[in-house]
């Protein structure tokens, strides 16, 4: 049966901090987290090179000298805890086989630090979510779906501590809205299809982490909010519209929750934060120490409130210091240290406002994340409780707020993002209360070769 | 100014009102190679430039260039019948193993906007697929994208399936995407790398203006 929530799981604002939350997550061997202490979450990926059964061989023996590097600084700089985030590449969830062969490498090592020297550690299991290599994608049968399958089942067998995923439905609809800065079929992408798929989507991840000792963890809208952050970042689309996507995706991610997600959320999900005011559970976030990955005008307030701390992504290449994933890591228990350090001596107010004032007025993107604002989008958010009406909602709510923190001078936007916000208000306009009315719009604005509605429908509708 | 109206309209993105006036000119009995080049090329350089001094989105770039192509669209059976040299074909695509489309997406619709035809053939593009349409649609030039390290070789085994066909010359090669570079796409021996879809179009725009002079 699927969770409701109609509050916040928080009373106080104060109460909002990095490090804990009111539902933490305990792994077999007993790794608490949001339960009091930040944790550093590394996650590194292959250099440029084929993945093939003839590349194998190598890509092994490059996972392997990863870890030790990883783990062996890990401990050598006390880190109290560790959670590895192995992410496959599509080939490797493409054939299952090679990605839980990873897996098992990963894990091993790990179990191997905590025995030797009492390094706890999790690692979390993010296969790509590849149904989306048909087009139009097809989301509940066919090879691609069963690879993933393969892939959550095996790596929870062989001890994943967390299955996570990247979900993409509705994002075939939502690439191009993107390009567009078109809000009102993003509202549709991500209310009507994305929001069905999670549904859908969590229910099965739950049952396989359920039936196999793992922890359904939660979701990323990282090919939606984040794509749309890396593209205004490049001048390309306006600041004020990746503001709202950020906000936008958050009644879509709470649809894991609903149903059967624990947490910790995904690190690039920077909607983790209304997650965690909504749900109380646990969450991941990247910010300035995640740079190796992508770059983000949101470096600092990231760091606010999170509970694990991850570096996103990092190549296997040698810097100056040693490889760049050993880098990655020794930055990211630094920074854990540091955050801990000040919530132990009782500051983690102080730390987290300095990190919220430090980047929230420069860029629309950053003040929808300062935990006030995160509060009142939230409430907002849970005053309904289909996806539908809680995206246009959120919507909103959101332009309201950017068009306030103007008026009030306490908020940095470009002239033509100023007029981008009437558009996007313009645009919001015209959508019908009624979803039914809404989905019959956009299917005949919509081109069916784009995408499979019946793909995204289920029993309860 | 000649075509003033037809320049804003273009730039404003006002596709019905662009076919109004190309189809005014016509009957005006204006030369098709100057409604062209001076009615829908010549404004989409301006919102090029626009785009590029950081005074407009793409989404009103692609508004523009959706109004150019309205009006490209009446154009082209008058080209054919009239001889004007068409602007250039390009095919592009995104490598196999790799579903990343967005990138690609903007340098189609900027290839678009200097008037070239685009064939796009998607993501998770086969080596051979490339060399398949280019050889059918008689492309001048190959766009290829890649957005993962681990996916950027593909991009020279697209490369390599040219020459194995044995039509290499035949294309002017460009690559692009987050982890390429200069250096690796000397090494890969493509043509033409640019950092953005901006310098991409332009890239295209100067090659295909001397091939077609």
């Amino acid at each position: 049966m699927s969770l409701t929530f109609d509050r916040l799981a928080y009373d106080s604002v104060d109460d909002f901090l990095y490090g804990v939350c009111p539902n933490p997550v305990k792994t077999k061997n007993g790794l608490v987290i949001g339960g009091g202490e930040m944790y550093p979450e590394v996650n590194f990926t292959l250099p440029p090179m084929n993945i093939n059964k003839d590349t194998m061989p190598e890509i092994r023996s490059i996972y392997k000298e990863i870890i030790e590097g990883v783990l062996k600084k890990a401990y050598e700089l006390h880190a109290p805890g560790l959670v590895i985030e192995f992410e496959t590449l599509p080939e490797m969830t493409e054939n299952p086989e090679w990605g839980l062969e990873i897996h098992k490498i990963l894990k091993e090592a790990m179990n191997d630090y905590e025995a030797k020297y009492g390094l706890k550690s999790a690692i979390r299991m993010t296969p790509n979510d590849i149904r989306e290599m048909s087009r139009p994608p097809v989301m509940r049968s066919g090879k691609y779906w069963e690879a993933m399958v393969k892939t959550f089942e095996g790596a929870a067998k062989d001890g994943a501590d967390f299955l996570s995923v990247e979900s993409t439905g509705g994002k075939e609809v939502n690439d191009e809205a993107i390009m567009n800065a078109d809000l009102r079929t993003s509202i549709y992408a991500l209310g009507c299809l994305a929001s069905r798929d999670m549904k859908w989507l969590w229910k099965n991840i739950t049952e396989i982490a359920n039936a196999n000792g793992a922890i359904s963890a939660g979701d990323s809208a990282c090919g939606f909010a984040n794509t749309s952050m890396v593209l205004a970042e490049q001048g390309f689309i306006p600041k004020v519209y990746a503001a709202v996507m950020r906000a936008l995706v958050t009644p879509r991610a709470l649809v894991a929750i609903e149903n059967g997600a624990i947490g910790p959320s995904k690190d690039c999900a920077y909607e983790n934060v209304y997650l965690k005011a909504i749900t109380g559970t646990p969450i991941t976030l990247e910010g300035k120490s995640a740079a190796c990955a992508h770059f983000s005008p949101i470096g600092n307030i990231a760091l606010a409130v999170p509970d694990l701390w991850s570096n996103e992504s990092v190549q296997q290449v040698k810097l100056l210091s040693g490889f760049a994933p050993v880098v990655s890591t020794e930055q990211l228990i630094y920074d854990c240290r540091l955050m801990n350090v000040a919530a132990k001596k009782g500051h983690a107010k102080l730390m987290r406002d300095l990190l919220v004032e430090s980047d929230c007025y420069l860029d629309p993107q950053a003040y929808v994340l300062r935990p006030d604002i995160v509060f009142e989008i939230s409430e907002e958010i849970v005053k309904t409780q289909d996806p539908f009406s809680r995206t246009l909602n959120t919507a909103r709510r959101t332009l309201e707020i950017l068009r306030r923190g103007l008026e009030k001078k306490e908020l940095s936007i470009d002239e033509r993002d100023v007029a981008w916000l009437d558009i996007l208000e313009g645009q919001i306009e015209e959508i019908p209360e009624d979803e039914e009315e809404f989905i019959a719009e956009m299917k005949e604005e919509i081109p069916e070769s784009k995408y499979n509605f019946s793909e995204y429908i289920n029993e309860e509708d | 100014m000649a075509f003033e109206d037809l320049s804003l309209a273009v730039q404003k993105g006002k596709s019905k009102q662009v076919k109004e006036l190309v189809n005014a000119e016509i009957e005006k009995g204006t030369p098709v190679e100057e409604i062209l080049n001076d009615g829908l090329i010549a404004p989409m350089g301006i919102v090029g430039e626009n785009f590029k001094q950081n005074k407009i989105y793409v989404p009103e770039m692609l508004v523009a260039a959706r109004a150019m192509s309205a009006g490209l669209k009446i154009l082209e059976p008058l080209m054919t019948e009239t001889g004007v040299k068409p602007v250039g074909t390009v095919v592009i695509g995104t490598v196999k193993g790799d579903l990343h489309d967005i990138g690609k997406n903007l340098v189609a619709m900027m290839m678009k906007g200097i008037g070239a035809t685009v064939y796009d053939l998607g993501i998770d593009v086969p080596d051979a697929d490339f060399v398949e349409k280019a050889e059918e649609v008689n492309a001048d030039i190959v766009c290829i994208s890649a957005l993962l390290t681990t996916t950027m070789p593909a991009i020279n085994d697209v490369i390599k399936e040219f020459e194995k066909s044995g039509v290499r010359d035949k294309y002017r090669i460009m690559v692009g995407g987050a982890p390429v570079n200069q250096a690796f796409a000397d090494e890969i021996g493509a043509d033409v790398y640019t950092s953005n879809a901006a310098d991409a179009a332009e890239n295209a725009k100067e090659y295909l203006t001397k091939k077609y002079a």
